[in-house]
């Protein structure tokens, strides 16, 4: 059986215009995403992994065209909504939902939890009026959220209830695909695993699929199937979870989860440092991006960018040394 | 609620006094009492018929004596006599209100109409040509003096084109009634408004685009659009019933200003409102009207921040008290 993919993102590109002088021209490009391509299965967690400015958010927001990418193609659900006009996409938001890294101003607050939740269920219709006030208490109760709670404001609660709200606002939509652009991150640990436990007993329940963006990689591999590792706005590697953890092929993917720690204190850890910063997006190096910090790095690696390869069980990975 | 309003208002009355000291002092240090004014130059007049007025006007005692005279008094409800009128001050005030109250309330209903839609416009199309348009000339309503710029109303619309009268409240020669008389009352007012209006409209179109700009980059409006919700609905339900909690504050700090803010211009233009008498009895040295209305602006200036505190509460779910 071919595999269901619920989306398909083709060298999506995003560029900001850097503006400068009187006459406001614009002298470059930020290249924040800098064609990134990916797949994500029907109910599965693509997890996506990266330094704080690498581009993770900007893939999120781009793909649902909340910021509209520069180039490149969206397919969700087999529907093509890059070039959509904001619309003729408007109708197909329900099947697409976000859900932010800060619960504290992702909420309204001049709006109750129940209008905040059933806002757009009303605009789009999707559930009968008679019906409306009881489908919102049972999202609600689906995410962990009392009756009671319906009239309340947002700022009467934590961050994780808060969190729950979000959760729950976007799936009263009934969608297909929800990108969590580091929805734990904000929260406190024993508050993050009950809210990620949350989320995959409803990805369970109701088929959903995932783009989860974090830089937490403990988090990241306890909810994701596939792993995508960016760097500089562009993918390095993307592969299951088992292999990327275990076998990370990229001197980059290496030296990210080298960082990660081990609750063994017996086990000697291998940390691969990198010198030097991170090279502005505006003006990526030459050749492979990541070849200024790359402790392999080749004369090649200076002038040629390498071109993604598969190297197995969809384990795909751009670098020369496995040329 | 009704606990906090109640606090608040005993403490404004401890504010009053507090302010009525300030004033009081500063009236007094003005070099050149009334009696001075009125009897300097005239050699007719000598200093023992000048300590008599003093005398009558109640100006020979010391400033702590005449504080506490004009304070027993003023508790009962009494703010003496003008000097200049020779009028009770709160007959006075109350004769005089409607010129400033139309003259200011009518601009600053304009001022928020105007700054409110063009604040919007100019966040939702930051850097681009319309917002540094709207920008460029809300500073440059700021930036004039409204001297000079009512002046050069006046040239060109009353002088020049002849169309709009020159100043005052009424034609002088005509003898209008009923809606005639309306129309030539509004006439007389155009130039008035649009100096104020053109002068302060400026600072709360700013606030406007500042405070939309803050709400229009959150999340939850983000969220907002991620729900598929039409533009419409994004910046009118979402992103403008937020900005309006910091305008709530504006209005409240805008009550004084109906009855005060027009000083300047109403001399300017010589209408005969509360302004125009404060400038003049500023020149006379007429202390009773000067105590008088001051105290009427502060004692407004506290009500106006009582008002935004409580519309506070009313637009922002997370304020309670």
């Amino acid at each position: 059986m071919a595999k269901e993919y619920v989306v398909e993102v083709k060298d999506l590109k995003k560029y900001f215009p850097i503006k400068s002088g009187i006459l406001q021209r614009t002298v470059g490009h930020v290249r924040a995403v800098d064609g990134v391509s990916f797949n994500i299965e029907r109910g599965k967690t693509f997890g996506l992994v990266g330094e704080s400015g690498c581009g993770k958010t900007t893939v999120g927001r781009s793909i649902l065209h909340l910021t509209p990418p520069t180039s490149g193609e969206v397919k969700i659900s087999g529907n093509n909504i890059s070039g959509l006009k904001k619309k003729e996409l408007r109708p197909l938001r329900p099947k697409m939902q976000m859900i932010f890294q800060d619960p504290f101003s992702s909420l309204d607050p001049r709006m109750p939890v129940g209008e905040i939740i059933g806002e757009a269920v009303k605009e789009h219709n999707l559930v009968p009026k008679s019906e409306y006030r009881d489908y919102i208490l049972k999202v609600m109760k689906d995410c962990g959220l009392r009756p009671y709670y319906i009239d309340r404001y947002p700022h009467e609660f934590s961050g994780g209830q808060r969190q729950r709200i979000c959760i729950a606002r976007a799936l009263a939509l009934n969608p297909d695909f929800i990108v969590c652009d580091e929805p734990v991150s904000a929260l406190d640990v024993s508050i993050q695993a009950q809210i990620i436990n949350l989320m995959k007993d409803l990805q369970e329940e109701r088929k959903l699929t995932y783009l989860f963006i974090s830089h937490d990689l403990s988090v990241v591999e306890h909810i994701s199937d596939v792993i995508g590792v960016m760097y500089l706005g562009t993918m390095m590697e993307t592969g299951s979870k088992e292999e990327i953890f275990k076998e990370p092929l990229h001197p980059y993917t290496k030296a990210l989860f080298s960082a990660v720690p081990i609750a063994d204190p017996d086990v000697k850890m291998k940390r691969i440092i990198l010198q030097g910063d991170i090279p502005s997006p505006a003006k990526p190096p030459e050749g492979c991006k990541f070849h200024t910090r790359c402790t392999q790095c080749m004369e090649r690696c200076k002038k040629e960018a390498p071109v993604p390869r598969d190297m197995g069980n969809g384990h795909v990975v751009a670098c020369h040394l496995y040329d | 609620m009704k606990q906090y309003i109640i606090k608040r208002l005993l403490i404004s009355i401890l504010v009053l006094f507090g302010v009525s000291i300030l004033l009081y002092s500063i009236a007094q240090m003005v070099p050149g009492d009334y009696v001075t004014n009125i009897t300097s130059g005239n050699p007719n007049i000598t200093a023992e018929m000048v300590e008599q007025m003093r005398e009558a006007y109640g100006l020979d005692t010391g400033p702590v004596e005449g504080y506490f005279n004009w304070l027993s008094k003023a508790i009962r409800g009494d703010f003496g006599t003008s000097f200049v009128y020779q009028r009770p001050v709160t007959e006075i005030i109350l004769d005089y209100m409607p010129p400033t109250l139309a003259l200011a309330g009518i601009a600053m209903v304009l001022e928020l109409l105007i700054a409110i839609p063009l604040g919007i416009l100019a966040a939702r199309k930051q850097y681009s040509v319309t917002d540094y348009t709207i920008v460029a000339i809300a500073i440059m309503g700021i930036s004039l003096p409204t001297f000079f710029f009512a002046a050069v109303l006046k040239r060109i619309f009353a002088v020049g084109l002849g169309i709009l009268p020159i100043s005052g409240m009424v034609d002088a020669r005509m003898d209008y009634e009923g809606f005639a008389l309306f129309l030539d009352l509004a006439r007389h007012f155009v130039l008035p408004i649009a100096v104020f209006v053109i002068t302060g409209v400026g600072s709360y179109l700013r606030y406007v685009r500042t405070n939309m700009l803050e709400v229009l980059n959150a999340d939850y409006v983000r969220t907002a659009r991620a729900k598929g919700l039409p533009e419409r609905k994004v910046i009118g339900k979402h992103a403008f019933r937020n900005t309006l909690i910091p305008i709530v504050t504006l209005v409240g700090g805008m009550i004084p200003g109906l009855f005060s803010g027009a000083v300047i211009t109403e001399g300017l233009f010589a209408i005969e409102g509360l302004g125009n008498i404060a400038l003049n009895a500023v020149y006379a040295g007429d202390i009773p009207y000067l105590m008088g209305f001051n105290m009427f602006i502060a004692a407004l200036t506290l009500l106006g921040t009582l008002v935004s505190d409580i519309l506070y509460a009313v637009v922002d779910p997370r304020v309670r008290y």
